[in-house]
């Protein structure tokens, strides 16, 4: 039989071919799936020529929110830009029209803001002809109830634009929904970045967490200390400028999207070493300093002052209330080499155990970081090595084994979690991994109420070591997606049948938006 | 770089030279020192030697120059100030080529020979070889040789090279059926098969999923078949452009028609094609193989292949195949149209009567027998083999799966000089069920490097360091040249891919 190997797949391969051109079924696909929809079976009619989306005269947004009217004309683009054949103005007498979408944001607009953790996204969406209305109480809720209107709209067997009459109330799971990119160890065009924006608001995230240097490269051109991407990044080529940073975070605050920049240390630090003279520990070999260098050197004080200039500067380019401090996988060796790191040690009363010292210098750069006031996350271990954290520090659970565990134990010492162990997407395999994805529950520990409310959320992380520009795109879509919807959907949406159904249709109309997010299985797009 | 023995002098020689030691596929022959010669892309050309066989109007020869030309010069981000020039008193201004046979018009087979010799020295800069086909392995070389100084000089090494591939069979499987591919996507794979010295693209047109292959004879096929009868089908035309597209980098087009299983999407365009499956006394509405019981089967199968035998001018089809009777029946009627024919392993396994010039592709990586026992046994049996087994790319997994893949060798199995002389080569197979115009090139580039490599070059190139060296300068090479390929290990190229 067949080359292809597997029994299993031969046969899924034989149901599928069932119905040969069962690919997406014209009707709307919602990903993700909102709170609630009411949907009736009468359809109206769409044209490109006579439909436009405006404010409600009762808004408190109009048309000098710039942030409403781009996204007023996006997604004017994508509902008519799926439509290459141009049979679209084929009218059907019996269609009644709808001729208008008013978006009305109901509080204070917030257009001019930035999102934040407690930013209202809630919206209302009734389909009506000849008029449709969105209602938000600001206007990241209006964003997400664009993308769910133009998420309605298919075209059917005549190829017209057609959407049906529907009551839709909806608002996010979670508040905290991310996808974790890392340009250290490649860097990312900023095109690629933005083009991750797209796909993002198209799957409801909130959160672009730039991972941005690691021990590869450091990419982020800082203004205080340039020579930290002059001799650390790859090439000079290979530099996220102020200007740069300026445009990414000003094109995902378009989108309803925060971007939380992470300068991950005292590890993870090689890259800085090269442009910031004494900042790394020398290594020793025996008596000798080896050439080598570990993480940054926690006794010195210089260190601090490095350290407080250039967070007081990240927390100027970066708004968003929150700074990613990294603080994982931090190695001991080079450490326990150095004999002045040893005296410290002494001297501080911290006997062997290099956790204090770690501990030591994770308090200090908490310190600088509410300094600045900004709030903190931080990577497990820094948890899990029994740093005294302020409360209200966001501690993200990365590890795999027993994570479950883990949620439990930072939520019950009264921190707040983001889960992202099961969703490395970087990890590939053969197959449709997303259903993995998919099924786990954020909740699905042991704990009181109270710990289960302080999950935020979660972020798909796409790290870097086999990934940049040339693959990031299929890599992360619509594998993401699945952790989309389990982030912004009720957690009784669960089943995978129907998610595949809808999550097939999901990918065909995000290639069609000109992202190229990969197939899940057989099939085909008709774009 | 030390060298670690006497007995690679050859392979090793490039060490001394740090730029020529990006080739890939590594040449069978190189000698390289640091001298080196300017090119200005001004006037830089490629010639006909005057006794060539080929002169101007050999297609094949024509394009490729204009091809590499672009290649070199285009789109690389700027030109060197002209007044470097005086600096340079060694230029080369040409490569002449010679070619001994003559056959610009003709097709590849798989007779046909690929070695070159390439001589960049203080009195010549010449490409010489038996065949055109010898001629484009040798400019794809030459296009590798040349690199740029920091000043931006296009500079290129004094060389020697003598080199031939070490099967013949080279080949990478795209899978048309179950996901649609563009023409577009095909054609950017042929380009980056060429770069990597692949000579065979085995096309599996059609599969149960969907039928694009729009046939003459039976129009219908499509017409019910396709994913979308407008968009998702193969034209006459494009086929036409596909074959010929492949023809002028040297690339044969083995089509594939896989029978009689895996053709449930053959079945909505001919009616009674397909075994009705029963469940007790009743039809249950499914269907199962082709039907090899009714004569209008061997009808229509007649005219189809001699219309497939027509269209794909190689003298190889794939017939996919495996039970008993029905594939011995096939197997005569395309002898009958003059064709050659490379079967999956099951007909060997189930030991179907099959002519001894087949062509057997052994793809079950442990079932029935291990591979390696398998091409074993193949051989004995006197039959050819292509290895396909350990190159199934659409199995992916977390890391650097290039190396296994490499390290693969084809003849190591038991056997006579006889049997390995019977190995004509192997295939990367990149199946569509997971894959399609999205994620294809990434997935394929530069993990099918990997097989090309261990096709082409001499049996003893298998050090990991250099490969891994090589390989990763040649992907950022393969970005630069537009291929979408991805990154091996952290890391950068000079030139990233950027989204267009």
């Amino acid at each position: 039989m067949g080359p292809r190997g597997l029994g299993l797949l031969a046969l899924l391969a034989l149901l599928a071919a069932l119905s040969p051109r069962s690919a997406a079924a014209s009707g709307p696909a919602l990903w993700p799936l909102p709170l609630s929809v009411r949907t009736t079976p009468r359809a109206l009619h769409v044209s490109r020529e006579n439909f436009s989306v405006s404010h409600d005269p009762a808004s408190s947004a109009g048309p000098s929110c710039a942030l409403l009217q781009e996204a007023f004309r996006r997604y004017h683009g994508y509902i008519f830009n799926l439509d290459k054949s141009q049979r679209g103005s084929a009218k059907r007498n019996s269609a009644v029209e709808l001729k208008q979408l008013l978006v009305s944001v109901v509080l204070d607009s917030e257009c001019d803001l930035y999102p934040n953790v407690t930013s209202d996204e809630s919206y209302s969406l009734v389909v009506k002809a000849p008029v449709a209305f969105l209602k938000a109480n600001r206007v990241w809720g209006a964003l997400r109830g664009l993308e769910t209107f133009s998420q309605l709209i298919y075209q059917d067997s005549y190829g017209t634009f057609t959407i049906n009459e529907c009551n839709i109330i909806d608002s996010p799971r979670f508040p905290h929904r991310g996808i974790l990119i890392d340009t250290a160890r490649h860097f990312l065009p900023i095109k690629s970045i933005l083009k991750t924006l797209d796909a993002m608001a198209f799957n409801k995230f909130n959160v672009l967490h730039w991972h941005i240097v690691d021990d590869q490269s450091f990419p982020y051109q800082s203004v205080t200390f340039p020579e930290l991407s002059n001799k650390g990044s790859y090439s000079l080529s290979h530099v996220y400028t102020p200007s740069d940073v300026h445009t990414v975070i000003e094109y995902a605050r378009l989108r309803g999207i925060r971007v939380i920049p992470e300068f991950d240390s005292p590890g993870h630090t090689q890259s800085w070493g090269k442009g910031q003279k004494n900042l790394l520990t020398p290594c020793y070999n025996g008596h000798k300093q080896s050439e080598t260098f570990g993480p940054i050197n926690p006794i010195l004080n210089s260190t601090y002052s490095f350290l407080s200039q250039l967070f007081k500067e990240v927390s100027a380019v970066f708004p968003d209330q929150f700074i990613h401090l990294g603080g994982d996988e931090v190695e001991f060796k080079c450490w326990e080499s150095n004999p002045e790191i040893r005296d410290f040690m002494k001297w501080k009363g911290f006997g062997g155990d290099y956790k204090k010292l770690e501990s030591f210098y994770v308090q200090k750069v908490l310190d600088i970081a509410s300094t600045v006031n900004k709030g903190a996350i931080v990577w497990q271990e820094v948890f899990d090595d029994h740093v005294k954290l302020q409360p209200g520090t966001i501690v993200q659970v990365w590890k795999l084994q027993s994570y479950s565990e883990e949620q439990a134990q930072v939520t019950a010492a009264g921190f707040p979690v983001i889960l992202s162990a099961p969703w490395y997407l970087d990890w590939i395999s053969y197959g449709q991994d997303w259903k993995g994805y998919y099924k786990v529950d954020p909740l699905d520990f042991s704990g009181s109420p109270e710990q289960k409310k302080l999950v935020m959320g979660g972020e798909a992380c796409l790290w870097g070591e086999y990934v940049d520009a040339t693959n990031l795109t299929p890599r992360l879509w619509p594998r993401a997606s699945a952790v989309g919807e389990r982030l912004w959907s009720h957690s009784d949406v669960k089943d995978l049948e129907d998610a595949y159904k809808r999550l097939t249709v999901h990918r065909c109309r995000m290639v069609s938006r000109g992202i190229a997010a990969e197939p899940l299985y057989t099939g085909y797009c008709n774009h | 770089m030390a060298a670690s023995g006497l007995c690679l002098p050859l392979l090793l020689a490039a060490a001394l030279a740090g730029r020529a030691a990006a080739l890939w596929p590594w040449p069978q022959y190189i000698q390289t020192s640091e001298a080196h010669y300017a090119i200005f892309p001004h006037d830089f050309q490629f010639r006909y030697h005057s006794s060539s066989a080929a002169q101007p109007g050999c297609s094949v020869l024509d394009e490729a120059f204009q091809r590499y030309r672009d290649l070199l010069f285009s789109s690389r981000a700027w030109y060197p100030p002209e007044p470097t020039r005086k600096l340079h008193a060694l230029e080369k201004n040409s490569l002449v080529v010679l070619v001994i046979t003559p056959g610009c018009n003709q097709l590849p087979s798989l007779e046909s020979l690929e070695n070159y010799t390439l001589t960049i020295n203080d009195d010549h800069c010449f490409l010489l070889s038996e065949t055109v086909w010898g001629a484009l392995r040798g400019l794809e070389t030459f296009s590798q040789l040349v690199w740029r100084s920091p000043e931006g000089m296009f500079l290129i090494n004094k060389t020697e090279i003598e080199d031939f591939p070490r099967f013949s069979h080279r080949g990478l499987l795209l899978d048309t059926s179950r996901h649609y591919l563009p023409l577009t996507t095909i054609m950017d794979t042929l380009d980056a098969m060429a770069y990597n010295k692949f000579n065979v693209f085995h096309w599996h047109l059609v599969d149960d999923s969907s039928f694009p292959y729009d046939s003459y004879t039976f129009p219908e096929l499509t017409r019910k078949g396709s994913y979308n009868p407008a968009t998702h089908i193969y034209t006459a035309q494009d086929v036409k452009m596909v074959i010929e597209y492949a023809r002028l980098r040297g690339i044969r087009v083995l089509a594939e028609f896989d029978t009689p299983g895996h053709t449930l999407s053959w079945g909505p365009g001919v009616p009674g094609l397909l075994t009705p499956c029963y469940s007790g006394s009743h039809p249950s509405g499914t269907f199962g193989p082709v039907n090899p019981i009714l004569n209008s089967t061997y009808e229509f199968m007649s005219s189809f292949f001699l219309e497939v035998s027509s269209v794909f001018p190689d003298f190889y089809l794939h017939l996919g195949g495996d039970e008993v009777d029905f594939t011995c029946w096939l197997l005569n009627i395309v002898s009958a149209y003059d064709k050659g024919y490379v079967v999956w392993q099951e007909v060997f396994d189930n030991k179907v009567k099959v002519r001894p010039d087949t062509i057997i592709q052994v793809w079950r990586e442990e079932m029935p027998v291990h591979y390696a026992k398998e091409m074993e046994l193949i051989t004995k049996a006197g039959f050819r083999a292509l290895l396909s087994a350990p190159w199934y790319l659409n199995h992916i997994t977390y890391g650097p799966d290039w190396s296994e893949i490499y390290m693969v060798e084809p003849l190591e199995f038991k056997g006579s000089p006889q049997q390995k002389a019977l190995v004509i080569g192997g295939e990367a197979c990149m199946w569509g069920e997971y894959v399609d115009s999205t994620n294809l090139a990434p997935r394929l580039w530069p993990r099918a490097g990997a097989v090309a490599e261990r096709l082409w070059s001499n049996k003893l190139v298998t050090n990991l360091d250099s490969a891994f060296k090589r390989l990763t300068q040649f992907r950022c090479e393969l970005l630069r040249r537009g291929v979408q390929a991805q990154p091996l290990n952290v890391g950068y190229c000079e030139q990233e891919f950027e989204q267009t």
